[in-house]
């Protein structure tokens, strides 16, 4: 301790640290700070609640009270809500259209990046003042041009037809946030594989795509969360019932359970599982992706 | 830069070039002729700007534009409820990273999710009045997505649950990058709370401001159809139907393509429009950000 301290001053302090410590903490500024916190985050995790509580009723229990914890937890709304297998198929219809789409916008949007950030040619920098305007326009726009497209190509309800509108959706944000990152890779480091006699391709291939590990991990979160959470693409291009992503699935389960509560809250509980894995694990990538396509260049 | 032969970077581009074509140059070319066309299954003849005249006197589409309008509400308070939890976050108050957590928690779930959850939370005998009645507020128990003087408030409601965490990460995301010393300077100088984040955080934050509110702008413009379907089909009536939806049924219910690619060009100027500032405050931000 400061052996300069005004010797009242000194004995002010309460001995006990921990007691000193609580009353560094408590202040009515900070008191109101929390309750403002808490406040958000009770309306936020009430309807995470009620989806839990609900899911774990009967429509007997719920009916009597919905606020109230389930006493007599069951799981026959699990049971009602998987039967028949449908939630495995649109969870398979969803991964196989994220997994695809992702893979594709990934794959073109990396090798046109390399050349605008890596290359001097004319129209560069046309194509990708193009290529973020397109970022804005609602995909609305474009489906009666591209349903029509479909159809008159038989594409209309396959897997295919669907993730190739889907990458083809990803693609502006990925080249955008790709150019960025590949520009700042340093020259010299690409300068020493030149010296080696590598090729463009390999150079992008062992160089510049190992670098930006960060950047496609953020696109696959990103870019793979966008195409699971949509709901009108998959709405209108994948008309099918055996083709039905999860989005619509719930749509479909949602209104169809509407007087059966406590079984469409398992169902979307089952749905949100996977969001939430995402969320828990790849919440820094996600962010970091938002950031980028929001605030930089 | 690398050295390559002339054609090779357009070798590169060409696979992002094809898809950007399909998924958005050729639908984008394709409304504008078939919103000039009478459209029975694929193709049909030309009629002029017969269709935008139709959409123009349609009531309902002025219904439509009305409900977005009125969506634009939610910007006011998407854009102040982002502020305050960002600042108060910022100050770094005991768990901070769990709230952070929590409060991004809605705005990485799917909207047809939220959508379902909340509206069975809205219903006239939901969980929401439950608790209304529990605390004496009977008189606000209402029926919150049936009736029509309702839905669309609740939709917005809705929608400001499930946003209003973006708004806050983006904040907080530009005030962690900012000069501490500054805010440092003004506590020095005795200026309180309320002074230091009018004065003195507000303003340094500008241009994400400006940036967050065109962008929530065209959300609320268009790129809230899932809402819509899922909450309420655009129903009770025409009470929450807005130009997306409006899109849809006559592309998809009425079947009339030429009508609804008319509204898709409308829609499509409209968010141009909007992008244009959004540009403006992009190339600012990165400015500041480099700055």
């Amino acid at each position: 301790m400061n052996a300069n301290l005004p010797f009242d001053k000194a004995i002010q302090r309460p001995a006990n640290p921990a007691m000193r410590r609580a009353l560094r903490l408590f202040s009515w500024s900070s008191a109101l700070r929390q309750a403002v916190l808490i406040a958000a985050c009770f309306l936020v995790l009430l309807p995470a609640y009620f989806m839990l509580a609900t899911a774990l009723k009967t429509p007997e229990a719920y009916s009597l009270s919905k606020f109230s914890f389930p006493t007599s937890p069951t799981l026959d709304n699990f049971n009602a809500a998987l039967r028949g297998g449908r939630f495995v198929v649109w969870f398979l219809n969803s991964a196989i259209l994220a997994i695809s789409a992702v893979a594709v916008s990934l794959a073109v949007s990396a090798l046109a990046a390399f050349a605008i950030a890596r290359m001097r040619f004319r129209g560069a920098t046309l194509f990708l003042g193009l290529n973020t305007a397109l970022m804005v326009i609602p995909p609305v726009v474009m489906l009666i041009p591209l349903f029509l497209l479909l159809t008159n190509t038989r594409l209309i309800g396959s897997y295919a037809g669907a993730a190739l509108v889907y990458a083809g959706l990803l693609t502006p944000f990925s080249v955008y946030l790709l150019v960025n990152f590949f520009r700042a890779i340093p020259h010299e480091v690409i300068e020493s594989a030149l010296i080696d006699g590598a090729a463009p391709f390999m150079i992008l291939l062992r160089i510049v795509l190992p670098l930006s590990v960060p950047a496609l991990v953020t696109l696959v979160v990103v870019n793979g969360l966008w195409v699971w959470n949509d709901l009108l693409i998959a709405l209108i291009l994948l008309p099918r019932d055996d083709l039905r992503t999860l989005m619509v699935g719930i749509t479909v389960f949602g209104s169809r359970y509407n007087n059966d509560v406590p079984v469409a809250m398992a169902g979307m509980l089952l749905a949100s599982l996977p969001m939430l894995l995402v969320y828990i694990f790849g919440q820094r990538y996600f962010i970091r992706g938002l950031i980028a396509g929001a605030v930089k260049g | 830069m690398l050295r390559t032969s002339r054609f090779i970077p357009y070798l590169y581009l060409t696979p992002a070039a094809l898809l950007l074509a399909f998924t958005f140059g050729y639908p984008l070319i394709a409304i504008f002729d078939f919103s000039t066309r009478r459209i029975r299954g694929a193709s049909g003849p030309f009629i002029g700007l017969e269709n935008y005249r139709q959409v123009l006197n349609d009531s309902v589409f002025h219904q439509a534009v009305a409900h977005n309008a009125h969506l634009l509400l939610a910007v006011p308070i998407l854009l102040a409820s982002g502020l305050l939890l960002a600042i108060l976050l910022y100050e770094r108050p005991r768990w901070w990273p769990l709230y952070r957590t929590i409060l991004f928690l809605p705005y990485m779930l799917a909207v047809p999710l939220v959508g379902i959850v909340l509206s069975n939370m809205l219903q006239r005998n939901g969980i929401v009045n439950e608790m209304l009645r529990a605390i004496g507020l009977n008189m606000l128990a209402l029926d919150w997505i049936g009736s029509a003087g309702l839905a669309l408030w609740s939709v917005m409601g809705v929608i400001i649950w499930r946003e209003m965490g973006f708004g806050m990460m983006l904040f907080l995301a530009r005030l962690q990058s900012l000069n501490e010393e500054v805010t440092e300077a003004a506590r020095i100088d005795g200026a309180n709370w309320w002074q230091r984040v009018l004065f003195v955080t507000i303003p340094q934050l500008r241009g994400v401001i400006e940036f967050y509110v065109v962008i929530s702008v065209i959300t609320m413009l268009a790129w809230v159809f899932s809402y819509v379907y899922v909450m309420t089909r655009g129903g009770p009536g025409n009470a929450t139907i807005v130009i997306e939806m409006y899109l849809y049924n006559f592309a998809f219910r009425n079947a009339l393509p030429g009508i609804a690619s008319a509204v898709a060009v409308i829609l499509f100027l409209l968010t141009l429009g909007l992008t244009i500032p959004l540009f403006r405050l992009r190339a600012q931000a990165a400015e500041e950000d480099r700055a």
